[in-house]
């Protein structure tokens, strides 16, 4: 049975705030089919397409045919947790600090062997779930779950190392304007974030939807304008240092391409609320998040993008604004690496059409602020780095896989 | 004029039995733009982005660079910022002869009027009236409408509902009777614009716009200060940026007061 998690005390001012270590971060490139199956929570191994041998650890070609025809899909995650120990001392820095730690051996139905990090409610010789999950150095381990879900098992300390929980840390929300701003507070919460804040500019602009978001339990307004430096750094400047979750729910939609647009007015709003948003997010919020990686329970965790998927391929009705979209996508992956020495994560939520005003004319199936925002708790829940929301996005993302010329001219149809 | 005037004029200024009144918000993030249905352009608002501060990217020097619409801040309307006024000569801010840019005014006080209704409209009576206290307005004269709303701050001063802002302003026939009848040399406002919050619904809507800059006279907006002018006497200095085909410029409009003794 896991502890309940403690709601961590207020930080003591007189210690140092413990430095963000990392566990080793080195893989082939053959291993980094394991970290991209788990950027998306999904378990996938080698199979061998002439032998049909699932094939773990990664190689690059069959331990048994030789065959080099191994491409990685997902398998089943079950299997019987075969041996388990307790590491209780460790000359690795990040491991130490750590300690003790159960790692085991689970033998999968599927057919391999792995040694594997331990929930602790996982238990020798019971049934387990096996997950690839992201650990702070941004690489693919695994974890053996309990089969079924046992109380408070996200409590777990190995667990909460590869996860971003929202429960206990505390929040910050761009843009609180919004639906999507707004279905977010609501939902980080109810999923027992700490403190909620919600950035809102132009005070003095009213909005649908603003006593409810007020009337939210822990959620705190903060003035914050992401197109005005001034106003993202003066907020660092004062909630920095307690911000563990970082949700850009900053949006800028507007129909038309690059030929429709009058003049760079719209794109340049766009690529101000957007792209420049997230850099000014970036330069204010960033080092204190990454400086706060291990700190303690409420430690810095993730920085959440909420993304058009058509920021992987153009939608030409939406172009310019799919132009910013990508950008901030590639932005983010630059970020992503720039967060990684603290070890605190970098979330793309992935959304097609939403059902907000801005989407109007667009017919269903749409992605609702709701959805989108327990896909947002979801995903921190689960570690995830790359989420896909809906229909749409997930029908974007599987094409693109198959051939990316034929999507690009789809959506230009 | 002789040149001993003008130096007098300055000695005047010099010695403070003139004194000088700034009618200018400051500019900055946080001073509401005029809001337009969220489908229309949009009044870029002020923002500011350090060059430098004395650090590695400039070391001994602290700059900004800025970026704002013309129509940000306390700001200057030229004739050509409407459709009324766009085929007339020198209607944009690098043309309007400079001249114009030095000009007394009359300040019309409806602060009271405002306080009781936010929505209230000046109205030809109203100026009648003033005329009856004070004179008769002389031609070429700024008429600066003092409604105290810049004491207003955020949400109270834009005071935003469903059905549009709500804000003071002249009513058709008032703009009119005072280019008809009067001719002013501009129109100025402590609100966002020259005309009041629900102008849109007037006809024609936005009248201060429409005949002030019909008539190539100017406007200015978003003015503090205005109560402490007096009625008759103040000198306005308001020279906007000598922007190229500008509709208009935020700028520091400043007011000479005679001291009461």
């Amino acid at each position: 049975m896991t502890k309940p998690l403690v709601r961590p005390k207020r930080k003591d001012p007189l210690k140092k705030t413990r430095e963000p270590l990392l566990p080793h971060g080195q893989r082939s490139r053959t291993a980094l089919g394991l970290t991209a199956a788990a950027a998306e929570g999904r378990f996938a191994l080698q199979v061998c397409t002439d032998c049909s041998a699932t094939i773990y650890p990664p190689r690059d070609a069959c331990p048994r045919c030789l065959s080099l025809r191994i491409p990685f899909k997902d398998v089943p995650n079950g299997g019987t947790l075969l041996a388990e120990t307790t590491i209780r001392t460790s000359i690795d820095v990040y491991f130490r600090e750590r300690m003790p730690w159960r790692v085991g051996v689970v033998e999968l139905d599927c057919g391999p062997s792995i040694v594997t990090h331990l929930h602790g409610d996982a238990r020798e010789g019971e049934r387990v779930r096996m997950e690839f999950k992201l650990d702070r150095s941004g690489q693919a381990v695994a974890i053996a779950l309990p089969e079924r879900d046992t109380p408070n098992m996200a409590d777990d300390p190995e667990w909460r190392e590869l996860t971003c929980d929202p429960k206990f840390r505390r929040v910050l929300i761009t843009d609180g304007r919004t639906g999507v701003g707004q279905a977010m507070a609501k939902a980080l919460s109810a999923a027992q974030a700490s403190i909620v804040f919600v950035g809102l500019a132009d005070p003095w602009k009213p909005f649908p939807g603003e006593a409810a978001l007020k009337a939210i339990e822990r959620v705190e307004i903060v003035p914050l304008d992401m197109t005005d430096s001034v106003s993202v750094d003066d907020i660092a400047g004062e909630i920095g240092g307690r911000v563990d979750i970082l949700i850009n729910t900053a949006e800028h939609v507007r129909a038309g391409g690059m030929i429709e647009r009058k003049g760079l007015n719209v794109a340049r709003e766009e690529m101000d609320v957007r792209y420049f948003g997230l850099m000014r997010l970036a330069q204010a919020f960033g080092p204190a998040l990454r400086a706060r990686g291990a700190d303690g329970v409420n430690s810095a965790a993730a920085f959440v993008n909420l993304l058009s998927v058509y920021a992987l391929m153009n939608w030409p009705a939406y172009g310019a604004f799919s132009a910013t979209e990508a950008a901030c996508l590639s932005a983010a992956q630059s970020l992503r690496t720039e967060l990684r020495p603290g070890g605190v994560k970098v979330m793309n939520v992935f959304s097609g059409p939403l059902e907000t005003e801005w989407y109007q004319s667009v017919p269903p199936p749409k992605v609702t602020p709701d959805a989108l925002a327990n896909a947002v708790v979801d995903g921190l829940r689960r570690g995830l780095e790359d989420v896909y929301v809906g229909d749409i996005a997930q029908d974007v993302r599987t094409r693109l896989a198959v051939n990316p010329k034929a999507v690009e001219r789809e959506l230009g149809a | 004029m002789d040149a001993q005037s003008l130096l007098g004029f300055a000695a005047a200024i010099a010695d403070g039995s003139i004194s000088v009144v700034d009618l200018t918000h400051t500019l900055s993030p946080s001073f509401p733009t005029i809001v337009m249905p969220p489908e229309l352009g949009q009044c870029a608002p002020f923002r500011m982005e350090e060059i430098s501060r004395y650090d590695e990217r400039g070391p001994a020097w602290y700059w900004n660079n800025l970026s704002m619409g013309e129509h940000t801040g306390t700001h200057f309307d030229a004739p050509i910022h409407w459709v009324s006024g766009k085929d007339l000569p020198n209607s944009s801010v690098d043309t309007i002869p400079v001249a114009s840019f030095i000009a007394p005014a009359c300040v019309v006080d409806i602060s009271a009027q405002a306080a009781a209704n936010p929505d209230y409209e000046l109205t030809v009576a109203d100026l009648e009236a003033w005329e009856a206290a004070h004179g008769r307005i002389p031609p070429r004269n700024w008429v600066l409408l003092r409604t105290d709303w810049s004491k207003r701050l955020g949400r109270d001063y834009v005071n935003m509902s469903e059905d549009g802002p709500h804000s003071p302003g002249p009513c058709p026939d008032a703009v009119r009777w005072l280019i008809d009848e009067r001719d002013v040399h501009g129109f100025g406002t402590e609100t966002i614009g020259t005309d009041s919050g629900q102008a849109n619904h007037s006809n024609p809507p936005y009248p201060a716009h429409y005949f002030v800059h019909g008539h190539g006279r100017y406007g200015l907006q978003c003015l503090t200060n205005l109560d402490l002018l007096p009625p008759t006497g103040a000198v306005i200095f308001s020279a906007p940026l000598k922007i190229r085909k500008g509709s208009g410029s935020p700028l520091r409009v400043l007011a000479l007061v005679p001291r009461r003794e």
